[in-house]
């Protein structure tokens, strides 16, 4: 398989801070990537790097193949949609639409009116008085008519309500089994996008702790939940990623389980259930491990 | 979609009940892996697996350039399978909650009488 993007031993330092740590992935051709972390993970960083717009204190990156750092060739395929993006002061949204095709070569202006219909977006008004969710509407819409080889949205809907995500979701759906490209999506809200994504980059720290393919990655643990005794006795010396417990009962997540291990906690009276993807980086990505009496 | 178990076997279990109900007649044409990716808002990948379960078992047939079609038989081949697993899937947990709850097999017969009449 082709890969879009190869990292290898990448970081960068703000002064003492290793904002990107060491890290090195590959990213397949067209598939949706999620990009996940918590606030200050260094998701955006490695963004920045990946499309040239900072320089990596080590290790080397290639786009298409090549280094993207001052490289239209590779900037020409690539559409960064960042968190806050600015425009110029008098700019209006249709002003935004004009400009954009100049950037990118497979711009699609049908398709752009479009998306400018669902969002309810109103070109005319100038673009600070836009509210904060009209204004991630822009990006989302540049973001998805750019059709750019590799798009990379990183968290594109501060403020966009619940409609509009919707529509972002079913968009980006639609035109990409249409016009399959490669998509690097970077969000908070996991549990909406997780059926979307084929592949899951997980970043904590500055560290990759995660890159897998988003279907192992939802089947990887299980809660076990039941007497607390007979959990731990079935347990045993399992690797444990969390606890939970009220009173006498008890919550643990463990690694993956076998069939024949499914059979045994059934036998054992205890209950089965699934942890989503969000439940699992939360697990994973956090760093106190005290135990909540009040939640299970 | 649930997260319970993976979401390709969910959509091969969905398609499976459209076959088993007759919504998906056989020999009839499927959705298109879009189709199915832009209906239950999953990835194309995704939807891609879940297909290509029910192709192997044969329930599902591809024509080159056309689509994928409904096989003959598949209905009947679904039902026997869904027979096959009725008592691990149905019957042994209505047993382990009836016995949790003390009620022997005799009382269940008689529930199980009283509700097929009632219905």
């Amino acid at each position: 398989m082709t890969s879009t993007i190869e990292v290898t031993n990448l970081s960068k330092h703000f002064g003492k801070v290793n904002a990107v740590n060491d890290v090195s992935f590959t990213v397949a051709e067209n598939k949706i990537y999620g990009l996940l972390g918590r606030n200050g993970a260094g998701k955006t960083t490695l963004m920045q790097l990946l499309t040239g717009q900072e320089f990596a204190s080590s290790g080397t990156i290639s786009l298409f193949g090549q280094p993207p750092v001052e490289n239209a060739k590779v900037l020409q395929n690539t559409c960064f949609i960042k968190e806050s993006q600015r425009y110029p002061e008098d700019f209006r949204p249709k002003d935004v639409f004009k400009t954009a095709p100049w950037f990118f070569a497979n711009w699609d202006q049908e398709f752009a009116d479009r998306l400018i219909a669902d969002f309810r977006l109103p070109l005319d008004r100038r673009i600070k008085k836009l509210s904060r969710g009209q204004l991630s509407s822009i990006g989302v819409i540049v973001g998805l008519a750019s059709r750019a080889p590799l798009t990379f949205f990183d968290e594109p809907y501060l403020g966009l309500d619940a409609v509009a995500r919707q529509i972002f979701y079913d968009r980006l759906l639609e035109d990409y089994a249409n016009h399959p490209r490669t998509v690097i999506l970077s969000t908070h809200l996991i549990d909406e996008v997780s059926n979307l994504l084929e592949h899951v980059l997980v970043i904590d720290e500055g560290k990759l702790l995660i890159n897998e393919d988003a279907e192992t990655l939802r089947n990887r643990a299980t809660n076990v939940v039941g007497m607390k005794t007979a959990v731990e006795a079935f347990i045993g010396n399992r690797e444990v990623l969390h606890r939970d417990g009220i009173g006498g009962l008890s919550s643990v997540t463990v690694a993956g389980l076998s069939e024949s291990e499914r059979r045994d906690a059934h036998a054992a009276g205890l209950e089965l259930s699934p942890v989503s993807l969000q439940q699992l980086i939360i697990q994973l990505t956090r760093t106190e491990t005290k135990e909540f009496e009040a939640s299970a | 979609m649930d997260d319970s178990r993976p979401i390709f076997a969910q959509v091969a279990e969905n398609i499976e009940n459209d076959i088993i109900s007759g919504a998906l007649p056989e020999e009839g044409q499927a959705p298109s892996i879009n189709e199915f990716a832009a209906f239950y808002r999953i990835n194309p990948a995704t939807a891609l697996k879940g297909v290509n379960v029910l192709v192997d078992a044969g329930i599902l047939y591809k024509k080159r350039g056309i689509g994928m079609f409904v096989a003959t038989g598949a209905q009947e081949q679904l039902k026997g399978a869904r027979r096959d697993s009725f008592s691990s899937e149905y019957v042994r947990p209505l047993l382990a909650e009836a016995e949790k709850l003390g009620i022997d097999s005799a009382q269940l017969t008689q529930m199980i009488a009283k509700e097929a009449n009632n219905s």
